[in-house]
């Protein structure tokens, strides 16, 4: 109990949060990036994920308890940060000494909170529908044609770029900083730093990289 | 020589309301340190009948911790490992605006001027800083106890602490993690410290809660502006002393 | 009243064993009605404080800083001595307390320092047990290094730092009680007078600096252990806010004042860079193991260096003058503080100065650099004539030593001493003299006591390099708090000490007096002005070389311009009010009186002794002649309404077990 109401014990759920979905990122990547090269495998592991019990049933609710966990803590704390400064500084060079991704995790957050609104607008609302609501028809082909679908509309594609962007900063101080928050400091941590990079340029990269791809061989 | 503007914050007590106040100086000497500029500027001051800005300082060679000035943007100013009574005028350029701050955090209320309340530090301490052994003298021979040379050399680079406040003055979220999670390094480094660490951590980072500072999110800004280099070592040591310790405890 | 140093009796080896068994003691459950006040929180106060409460008193501490981790004693950088015979050298208490006594130039009570000397290993068990990170060898044991004035290693130290570390430790254990309620702390709190009631120290008037607003707080004892008067010089090592204040408050009330004029000045400080100097900073006294000390042979050299025409590093070494090699063979730049100060002093008042102001003389590591250099090159098998190899490896084995220090040294004065001569001259840095006390620490007021540096009695005309910080602890942790009890077994029934009593009253009336006539004297001169001007009258007169005529003048000149102080000074603000400017005025009126009791004890004593220098006193070399036939005294002075009028009374020294000899280093 002690962990969840002191600051190092929310930094360290905030790391472990995060962790986490970095994990789920991953995974998401990995299964997208199958669209690009074979509409088949990617339709054979959408239906799996989407029919699988264990991943419907126990996943997919921790994830979404994950992601509210990660921002809501995230605002808390941050609500907290600002209050203990009641009284700001007329002249602040915060730039002198920390880089900018570091000082504004709340704003990449808030951008890529409102992404994953649009998000589930695209994909999750119409499946929920179509699985739940709606209980249509069972058709494990489908998921590539709706991929593509949402991808055709250049403004979306635009926004989808942007957010991913935002995920890059987000993520490229997040990702090693979870590893110094739950006490990991050592000779590895330059190791952490150099995958903390790779990570974040390459997998936003390859989110844009398969929104372009589907917009531009769409038609 | 130079001829500077200083931007200075003004606040009579605890709880006026404070604001800006311009003042002009003419022919700095670059040799001069930033707190003799100040003197100087007082002496202008009490000559016009002004009342002299107050600001902490004691030892003016960088050790006691007293001085905490926050300048143009920055705890202890542009230059790098010097707290603000080793920061010298050569630093800046005729011409400058120079803006003059107290450190500020909820938990670094201000007394006057530039003068802050960092008695919060001192609270932590009380809660678990220290090894609980009586002062009678009468402990074991200090060889008894080897104790590997790279543990101590960390345990020192740790307890150089001088307490000035600066990386909470410059954390954008006003955390007090570098300081606690020095004293709590350096205990922990140490077979001394050892024995009563889990109480002492979850003690002082439940008074570091306690007094209002911030949450740290790892933006590194203090190990950048402390004027004695503590490491962002010592705050993962803290997160895995902690977390050793709540499930412990 | 006749002076009585309550020295036991019995081989001087036995005494404070035996003094430990026969004083008196106060029970635990007594120990818990009974209230002690400690001013000041330097390693002394600080470790008074802690193991009073540890003991059981109630303890009320006071620090005039936002912090008690802030005292001085924070910057005492070099390291701290102890008799542990670690390095197997040969060390031993007697050798200990031999050193200690000769460095001090044989002005020291024998008992006292013999006592510091054996609690002395005690401190360094206490502080490792407390967590204080020592340098330790690979082998995890301690380490030690040496000193100026001693043959062995007995130095404990941690890095630059040593100060901080030990004072931090003691705080850390006034922490842990302040923790526990038995010590009340008052930061940011100045005591203004002693309450003396019945002819006891029974509280303090103090000053919440804050607010301005007068407290009143009784105890059945009070203990000063508010450090040296340094500041009396104006520019010192000394902290800004370090003041005699507590010290010459107590001194007014009836407590004996000994040596004031028995002064440290360091010979490896930076020298002064301006007007506009605040203070002085010193570089550690262990640079001298490495650095060579010089100023040109030649005068026109010298011109050519200040005028910016010759770098130091282009003067070949037959125009050197390596003075302290040339003067002391046996010991070089190892002399103690106050010979090689002098040193300095005589070449620069010979126009050999090398800076601006013609008061520098270089530390060069260039030789040291060559030397370690070599010796890497060697022992890692690389070119030991590759020049620029030899050199990069000699500075990185300075940086190691020494890194701190040269990075000090580069962000005030902007030159890289790596590559060019450090400059250096001696400054004002500890205060051997103080409050008179007796074996038990007590001054000559009952039940007020001085510790630490605030006090005159272990270290003679001249203290040795890492010899304070032992005091400062042996005082506080092992001395005051058992021979405190020996006072206090008679108060276990007295009872809380009123604080309406008519002493407090009239005590505190005073104190307002004097803060509402700064506020309201509507002068034309700062607080700093004077202390500038007092300052240089004390640096010109009373300095490190003095003579009747100068000392004479000082006395007059101190005087008037105390009273032009009490006259035209103008302090800005109330007196209800966060005003450091008030708090500085009340600190440099104490100044102005005891700059004037200093000259008079310098003049007193007409000899030369340690850091004492009379020029009428000096043998035909120039070297300090003691006069032991007629000062082997301490001068313990009683005030008498103004510091003029002061009255000398003389503590003899007796040595039994030390054969009195002329200090030597040649």
């Amino acid at each position: 109990m002690t962990l969840i109401a002191s600051s190092i014990g929310r930094k360290l759920t905030m790391a472990l949060s995060g962790l986490f979905l970095i994990v789920f990122l991953t995974q998401h990547f990995a299964i997208n990036i199958t669209s690009v090269f074979s509409e088949t495998l990617f339709n054979e592991i959408s239906h799996f994920m989407g029919n699988n019990p264990l991943v419907q049933y126990v996943f997919q609710p921790i994830l979404i308890l994950g992601v509210l966990f990660h921002f809501t803590m995230g605002f808390v704390l941050e609500l907290q940060n600002w209050k203990s400064r009641e009284h700001k500084y007329k002249s602040y060079k915060g730039g002198a000494n920390a880089p900018w991704v570091s000082r504004n995790m709340i704003l990449s957050g808030i951008v890529i909170l409102s992404f994953l609104g649009l998000h589930l607008y695209d994909f999750w609302v119409p499946e929920m529908n179509y699985k739940y609501v709606e209980v249509l028809p069972l058709d494990p082909n489908r998921y590539f044609e709706e991929l593509v679908h949402r991808f055709e509309n250049p403004v979306r594609v635009g926004i989808y770029t942007l957010s991913f962007v935002f995920l890059a900063l987000h993520l490229y101080h997040g990702f090693a900083s979870s590893f110094q928050s739950v006490g990991l400091n050592n000779k590895y941590s330059k190791a952490i730093k150099s995958i903390t990079v790779a990570f974040s340029i390459v997998v936003p990269i390859g989110f844009v990289f398969i929104a372009l791809f589907h917009h531009l061989t769409a038609f | 020589m130079m001829n500077l503007t200083l931007k200075i914050w003004r606040q009579a007590n605890a709880n006026a309301k404070g604001k800006m106040e311009t003042y002009q100086m003419q022919e700095v000497s670059p040799d001069m340190s930033f707190l003799e500029m100040m003197d100087v500027l007082n002496e202008e001051l009490i000559d016009k009948g002004i009342d002299p800005v107050a600001f902490d300082h004691d030892c003016r060679e960088g050790i006691c911790g007293m001085c905490s000035m926050f300048i143009n943007g920055e705890a202890h100013g542009p230059d790098r490992l010097v707290t603000t009574c080793q920061l010298h005028m050569r630093k800046f350029k005729d011409g400058d605006t120079i803006t003059i701050e107290p450190f500020r955090a909820k938990a670094f209320p201000v007394i006057k001027d530039l003068t802050v309340d960092r008695s919060s530090f001192d609270r932590i301490q009380q809660a678990g800083g220290f090894v609980s052994v009586n002062t009678s003298g009468n402990t074991q021979d200090a060889n008894a106890i080897p104790i590997e040379k790279h543990d101590a050399d960390k345990a020192f680079d740790a307890a150089a602490c001088i307490g000035c406040g600066a990386c909470v003055a410059t954390c954008k979220n006003a955390s007090a993690m570098l300081f606690v999670s020095a004293k709590v390094s350096q205990y922990a480094l140490l077979p001394q410290g050892k024995v009563e660490a889990t109480d002492r951590v979850l003690n002082m980072v439940n008074q570091m809660d306690e007094e209002g500072f911030g949450n740290c999110t790892n933006t590194g800004a203090c190990e950048v502006e402390c004027p004695k280099g503590i490491s962002l070592e010592n705050i993962a040591r803290m997160n895995r002393e902690y977390l050793y310790a709540s499930l412990k405890g | 009243m006749a002076l009585d140093s309550k020295i036991p009796k019995g081989p001087l080896a036995d005494k404070w064993t035996k003094h430990k068994s026969n004083i008196n003691l106060v029970s635990p459950a007594n120990k818990r009605l009974i209230d002690v006040i400690v001013v000041g929180t330097g390693l002394a106060g600080a470790s008074a404080s802690a193991t009073l409460a540890e003991l059981g008193y109630n303890v009320k501490t006071f620090c005039f800083q936002d912090s008690p981790r802030r005292a001085h004693s924070i910057a005492a950088q070099g390291g701290i001595n102890a008799a542990k015979n670690y390095q197997g050298d040969g060390d031993s208490t007697y050798r200990l307390f031999y050193d200690t006594i000769k460095g001090g130039d044989y002005r020291s009570r024998e008992a006292n320092v013999h006592r510091l000397a054996e609690v002395s290993t005690n401190i360094i068990d206490q502080c490792v047990a407390q967590g204080v990170p020592f340098a330790r060898d690979y082998g995890g044991l301690l380490d030690n290094r040496s000193f100026g004035g001693v043959l062995v290693s007995r130095t404990f130290y941690a890095k630059g730092q040593t100060g901080q570390q030990l004072l931090l430790g003691a705080y850390s254990a006034m922490n842990r009680q302040i923790g526990r309620g038995k010590i009340k702390m008052y930061n940011r709190h100045e005591m203004m007078e002693l309450v003396v009631v019945d002819g006891k120290a029974r509280g303090i008037i103090a000053r919440n600096l804050v607010n301005g607003k007068l407290e009143r707080h009784s105890a059945h004892a009070v203990v000063i252990a508010s450090g040296g008067y340094g500041n009396v010089f104006f520019l010192s090592t000394n902290a800004m806010g370090s003041n005699v204040s507590a010290a010459w408050k107590i001194h007014k009330k009836g407590a004996h004042f000994a040596n004031p004029c028995f002064t440290q000045i360091h010979p490896t400080c930076i020298p002064v860079s301006g007007e506009h100097q605040s203070k002085l900073t010193l570089m550690s006294e262990s640079l001298r193991n490495d650095g060579r000390i010089w100023v040109p042979k030649k005068l026109e050299d010298v011109k050519a260096i200040r005028e910016g025409r010759l770098k130091p590093t282009d003067l070949k070494e037959e125009d050197r003058d390596y003075y302290l090699e040339r003067r002391y063979p046996a010991f070089g730049n190892l002399v103690p503080r106050d010979v090689a100060s002098r040193a300095a002093k005589e070449r620069c008042d010979e126009g050999y100065g090398v800076n601006k102001t013609g008061e520098a003389v270089y530390l060069d590591f260039a030789a040291a650099i060559q030397r370690y250099g070599k010796e890497q090159a060697h022992v890692k098998g690389l070119d030991e004539n590759d020049a620029a190899l030899v050199k990069k490896l000699g500075q990185d084995v300075i940086r190691a030593k020494y890194g701190n220090l040269f990075q000090m040294y580069e962000k005030i004065v902007d030159q890289n001493p790596y590559e060019t001569p450090m400059m250096i001259y001696p400054a004002v840095h500890y205060t051997m003299g103080g409050v008179w006390v007796d074996y038990n620490l007590m001054t000559s007021i009952p039940g007020c006591y001085a510790i630490g540096e605030a006090n005159f009695s272990d270290h003679g005309a001249n203290r040795l390099g890492a010899s304070a910080l032992m005091q400062g602890l042996a005082d506080g942790y092992f001395v005051l708090p058992y021979t405190i009890g020996d006072y206090l077994a008679d108060d276990i029934r007295t009872g809380t000490i009123d604080t309406d009593l008519p002493e407090f009253e009239k005590a505190e009336a005073s104190v307002k007096a004097q803060m509402e006539a700064f506020v309201n004297n509507d002068g034309t001169h700062t607080v700093d002005y004077y202390h500038r001007k007092l300052g240089k009258i004390m640096w010109d007169k009373c300095g490190m070389s003095r003579n009747t005529k100068g000392l004479n003048e000082a006395i007059t000149e101190i005087k008037s311009l105390r009273e032009d102080f009490y006259k035209n000074v103008k302090v800005p603000g109330s007196t209800g009010e966060f005003n450091p400017e008030l708090a500085k005025a009340a600190r440099v009126a104490d100044f102005l009186e005891l700059g004037e009791l200093f000259a008079k004890d310098a003049l007193e004593r007409n000899e030369s002794c340690g850091g004492h220098f009379r020029e009428e006193s000096q043998t035909p070399e120039g070297e300090a002649m003691r006069d032991d036939e007629n000062f082997t005294y301490v001068s313990a002075w009683e005030f008498k309404g103004e510091p003029a009028k002061a009255k000398l009374h003389k503590e003899q020294l007796d040595y039994e077990e030390i054969e009195v000899k002329t200090r030597s280093y040649k």
